[in-house]
């Protein structure tokens, strides 16, 4: 049970090719959540009454299986559809974001938003230049929850017919090949963690005040 | 679509999918089977930790890195890589594809667990915690009486969100061998068969929802504060 190194070597290509597939299907389906969560988080902020079967249903679709979801959407997409994964994978970013986005701008101060009236500010620009920039930690918070998840996710889109880090995996069970399924896990890992760190730094860059000042 | 759904209960309705070893008792069984013994030994070896670290309240770095690994790790990458070691062990009397499965499924249940029963018994009020003592209650009663009472909602909702993955999870067997729900999964889509698939998919939801609600249900009965909960919660505010 040794790596076998030369295999590695031979493939890199594919491995790159898997990389891009991965990180696509990835991108895709975080941005499309977010998009969708954050459409659904401004009408519970609006409507307070309707955050509550807002994350009932988004919290059904979280606890279906991802496998049996794929299944439900075979029906309806057919066996080896990209949209049977895609629709899956992100109905499973619905709640962790929808959650995060609501609970950042409820957590702004009153105070904050009270001063920011005071000052003669519209509701609109109060949500823009106040509210969404200080929320902007939790609702980070969020998207590295849903894409770290998410990049775990997509190894099982193999399953129907997708590509990514997932085709070594099955390809390495099927062969008995140890290397083939390592090289697909410690890949799907790496890129959870550089993702992480990633939109790590874009908090850091979108939250400049709360970088601590140094002493003059 | 109508159609579909029909073909469907048709296959529920034909005595041969009930019986042998690819009817649905003995994988519903085989796949229940595999999740409590998975379950059992993420417990052994994640919550007696979680409950000591959590009573000494020390290593909160150890928790947020397992949070993340839990996280990061896919299950089907575990699996296969575990798999092709087991093969090497030829020892095995199990059959093809429980050990790989039982190890991906130990490592997808510790990190609920832990994180839940550690933060659990670790965020119990210090004040408490501090009046137990007082009282003169030994370092184990503390625990026993005081923190692991309290801490027992989370402690249950850890188990069930590892219990629910697990569930999810074991279907993923099927594709080393060893039968499961996922078992219909597999064959179906190998057969181009969607009622098939479909059927693996619906028993796997149905079980998860059982769990979700089942362990939800256990966790309210067993909360020995339930009484006092409940009162407090009637408090006008």
């Amino acid at each position: 049970m040794t790596i076998d190194w030369a295999w590695i070597g031979d493939h890199l290509g594919d491995i790159w090719q898997a990389t891009r597939e991965h990180f696509l299907y990835t991108v895709i389906a975080v941005s499309f959540g977010l998009l969708i969560s954050f459409a659904l988080a401004l009408v519970a902020l609006r409507w307070p009454r309707t955050y509550g079967p807002i994350t009932w249903v988004t919290g059904v679709l979280y606890t279906i299986p991802s496998i049996a979801l794929f299944t439900f959407l075979v029906p309806v997409f057919g066996l080896t559809s990209i949209l049977t994964a895609q629709v899956a994978l992100v109905s499973y970013t619905l709640l962790i974001l929808i959650r995060n986005i609501v609970a950042g701008i409820r957590g702004v101060p009153d105070h904050v938003v009270e001063a920011s009236r005071g000052m003669g500010m519209t509701e609109r620009r109060i949500f823009l230049d106040v509210q969404l920039p200080l929320a902007m930690p939790a609702i980070i918070a969020g998207i590295r929850v849903a894409a770290v998840t998410t990049v775990g996710l997509v190894t099982l889109t193999v399953i129907i017919g997708a590509g990514g880090y997932g085709l070594f995996i099955l390809r390495g069970i099927g062969r008995r090949f140890l290397t083939e399924a390592l090289v697909g896990t410690v890949a799907a890992v790496l890129m959870a963690v550089v993702i992480d760190r990633a939109l790590v730094a874009l908090e850091r860059a979108a939250t400049p005040w709360a970088r601590r000042r140094r002493p003059a | 679509m109508i159609e579909f759904f029909r073909e469907v209960a048709d296959w529920f309705a034909d005595p041969t999918h009930w019986t042998g070893n690819r009817g649905l008792p003995n994988l519903m069984a085989a796949h229940i089977g595999l999740t409590v013994v998975s379950l059992a030994a993420a417990a052994i070896l994640a919550l007696p930790l979680a409950v000591y670290l959590g009573h000494k309240r020390r290593g909160g770095a150890l928790a947020v890195s397992m949070v993340n690994i839990g996280r990061a790790l896919p299950s089907f990458g575990v699996m296969g890589v575990v798999f092709p070691i087991t093969l090497a062990f030829s020892v095995t009397a199990t059959p093809l594809g429980y050990w790989a499965t039982f190890v991906a499924m130990v490592l997808l249940a510790m990190p609920p667990m832990f994180v839940n029963a550690y933060t659990g018994i670790r965020d119990v009020d210090a004040s408490l915690v501090e009046a137990a003592r007082g009282m003169g209650l030994t370092e184990r009663q503390v625990l026993t009486a005081v923190e692991l009472p309290l801490a027992l909602p989370l402690v249950m909702a850890g188990i069930r969100t590892a219990a629910v993955a697990v569930v999810a999870t074991v279907t993923l067997s099927a594709w080393l061998g060893y039968g499961s729900l996922g078992t219909y999964v597999f064959i179906g889509f190998a057969q181009r068969d969607q009622v098939t698939v479909f059927v693996g998919g619906l028993t796997v939801a149905v079980l998860a929802v059982i769990t979700e609600l089942g362990l939800g249900g256990l966790e309210r009965l067993v909360d020995p504060l339930r009484v006092i909960r409940r009162r407090h919660r009637r408090l006008p505010e």
